[in-house]
């Protein structure tokens, strides 16, 4: 009775297979006898959905365990919260307010630059987690199980909390500027939902692709700012295109440019002065089904690779 | 071949198999592995010169292994450093994608050890939750066991120290929180890695007693340790992994001895 050290599986086999009835079966057939499920293979959708839903209070505390460690090494701890978003806008504001002068004809330049900028920095951050969420956390991925949408979803919903925070700056730059509380104010609760489903569906896209390629990392800011300077964040595309010979497809391209959508349905709900002349058309339409198609294509996109999260 | 059948099996014949590894290979990809300086210009410098060392490199660490594992059966493995062992255990967890071959198993493997989800810079409070929630109990469980988590860990005895960051504490109060929250939960197949029992002589013995009674609940159990006295202590059958390949697989006793032989000790 001697174990032999012979490098082969061959020999594994052999010596760790029951002499019993289940003699001769191979070890896939084995496992299907016992009911053995295959370890780490990625479930059905339903059931993804079901273990993520069981997940959500992981999927909370991680994101506000994440948003208070951030600044818990500062002096100021979570004052920065809200100073961060402010000197933000105040950058801006110095750059394309005074010096470049973008504000020529636009009412209320200030609450306009700052809600864009708030809100296209909400899309963006998203987008940076996101693509880091997975690539970035990878020790967590190879320690324990969870389904892995966790981490993009808490990424973004604590990109959301921050928000929050800078919704709160941009309420007191509003009323400083004049602008008084109406109803329509309330319309910037569907747009926040609508614009978190569309961030949280394009940074489980940005996951994926991050945790195959890293160095998107280094290129997405590149890509990030691109797309700020074309969707009107701190100059009106109206007033910018009005002398100039555009051909219509560019119109509404822009018009469609998810981040417009949303930053414009902000400006309308928040700046009396801000019409609904100025709105691109259909946006309520195009704001509800980007978040729709990012949001599903995107969950999908990310559960498809579900097992494979992790590899190096 | 048939002989040593027998030496794995035992009295009773219903014997059911909860893991299941067939013929199961694991590759690391490590990007940047460029070799000497990390800088800018090296790196410019390797790309100029067309040597080939940047870029991906990849590792087997693992290289068709293949084993049944059973039902109360307490499973060691053993090995040089950078045999496999640990990678072994990730790929039976589902938690490394397998490159080839499959991993069956009843139930979730779960790894013992909480120490990724923690972070630093919050209060051992929060990590408690935090780390139980990670390990996917229920927020009413973890309300549950947090005092005896705390209680276990000894944290509070030098007064209130699991209101302050985990960043201040000592390492060995640090490992001591954490293999407190890792250790309160019940698992169904479970595997140890190496030396968990960390921390002063009290709390290595509290920590020894809990993992026998984890491992008592627990239907398989793997262990992963050089030490080959707590092996020999606790396990009955021993894998024994070289350089990713699955070198022996019996009895204990037998593996061991070999294992000591091969080793010169």
């Amino acid at each position: 009775m001697s174990t032999v050290s012979e490098t082969t599986h061959d020999s594994a086999v052999a010596m760790s297979a029951p002499p019993t009835s289940d003699d001769g079966l191979s070890r896939a057939e084995l496992a299907r006898k016992y009911g053995l499920t295959q370890s780490g293979a990625r479930p059905s959708l339903p059931e993804y959905v079901r273990q993520l839903w069981d997940r959500r209070h992981f999927i909370s505390a991680f994101s506000s365990a994440k948003l208070t460690a951030q600044y818990s090494q500062a002096k100021l701890g979570q004052v920065w919260q809200v100073v961060t978003p402010l000197l933000n806008a105040l950058v801006y504001y110095l750059i394309f307010g005074l010096l470049i002068g973008t504000s020529r004809g636009v009412e209320d330049y200030v609450p306009f630059l700052v809600t864009g900028v708030f809100i296209f920095t909400f899309t963006q951050s998203s987008v940076m987690a996101g693509t880091r969420a997975i690539s970035g956390n990878l020790g967590l991925v190879r320690a324990l199980h969870f389904p892995r949408a966790c981490l993009p979803i808490s990424f973004c919903l604590m990109q959301l909390q921050q928000l929050l925070f800078s919704m709160g700056v941009l309420v007191l730059i509003l009323l400083g500027y004049g602008q008084v509380p109406t109803w329509s104010w309330l319309l910037a609760i569907p747009a926040l939902v609508l614009q978190f489903v569309f961030n949280t569906g394009l940074a489980m896209v940005m996951a994926r692709l991050g945790s195959k390629t890293p160095d998107l990392a280094q290129l997405m800011p590149f890509i990030m700012r691109t797309w700020m300077y074309a969707s009107g964040v701190m100059f009106s595309i109206d007033v910018i295109l009005k002398e100039k010979a555009v051909p219509a497809f560019v119109h509404v391209l822009l018009d469609c440019n998810p981040a417009v959508v949303f930053i414009d349905l902000m400006r309308f709900a928040l700046i009396d002065s801000f019409t609904s002349d100025k709105l691109p058309p259909h946006v309520w339409p195009l704001a509800v089904g980007w978040a729709l198609v990012m949001g599903i294509a995107g969950f999908v996109y990310f559960w498809k690779a579900e097992e494979r999260y992790g590899r190096g | 071949m048939a002989e040593q059948e027998g030496a794995v099996q035992t009295a009773d014949t219903t014997r059911v198999p909860t893991v299941i590894a067939d013929d199961l290979h694991i590759v690391y990809r490590v990007y940047g592995t460029g070799a000497g300086k990390g800088s800018a210009t090296a790196a410019l410098n390797r790309i100029i010169r067309r040597k080939p060392s940047t870029g991906v490199r990849e590792v087997h660490a693992v290289k068709g292994v293949s084993f049944t594992a059973y039902r109360g059966e307490s499973i060691g493995l053993i090995g040089s450093n950078g045999s496999g062992k640990s990678t072994l255990l990730k790929a039976v967890a589902g938690l490394l994608p397998a490159e080839r071959g499959k991993v069956y198993s009843h139930g979730q493997p779960s790894l013992l050890g909480v120490n990724a989800a923690l972070m630093n810079d919050l209060t051992g409070e929060k990590n408690v939750i935090l780390g139980g929630l990670a390990m996917g109990m229920s927020r009413e469980q973890v309300h549950e066991r947090y005092q005896s988590i705390v209680d276990f860990s000894g944290i509070n005895e030098k007064g209130d120290f699991i209101s302050l960051p985990m960043r201040t504490y000592s390492s060995g109060m640090g490992a001591r929180l954490r293999f407190s929250i890792a250790a309160a939960k019940d698992h169904d197949v479970l595997m140890i890695d190496e030396a968990l029992a960390t921390g002063d002589r009290s709390f290595q013995k509290r920590s020894e007693a809990r993992i026998r009674e984890l491992r008592k609940e627990a239907g398989t159990v793997f262990l992963v340790s050089h030490n080959n006295k707590s092996i020999r202590d606790t396990c009955d059958r021993v894998l024994w992994l070289e350089k990713g390949e699955l070198l022996m697989d019996g009895p204990t006793d037998e593996v061991i001895k070999a294992y000591e032989k091969e080793t010169g000790k």
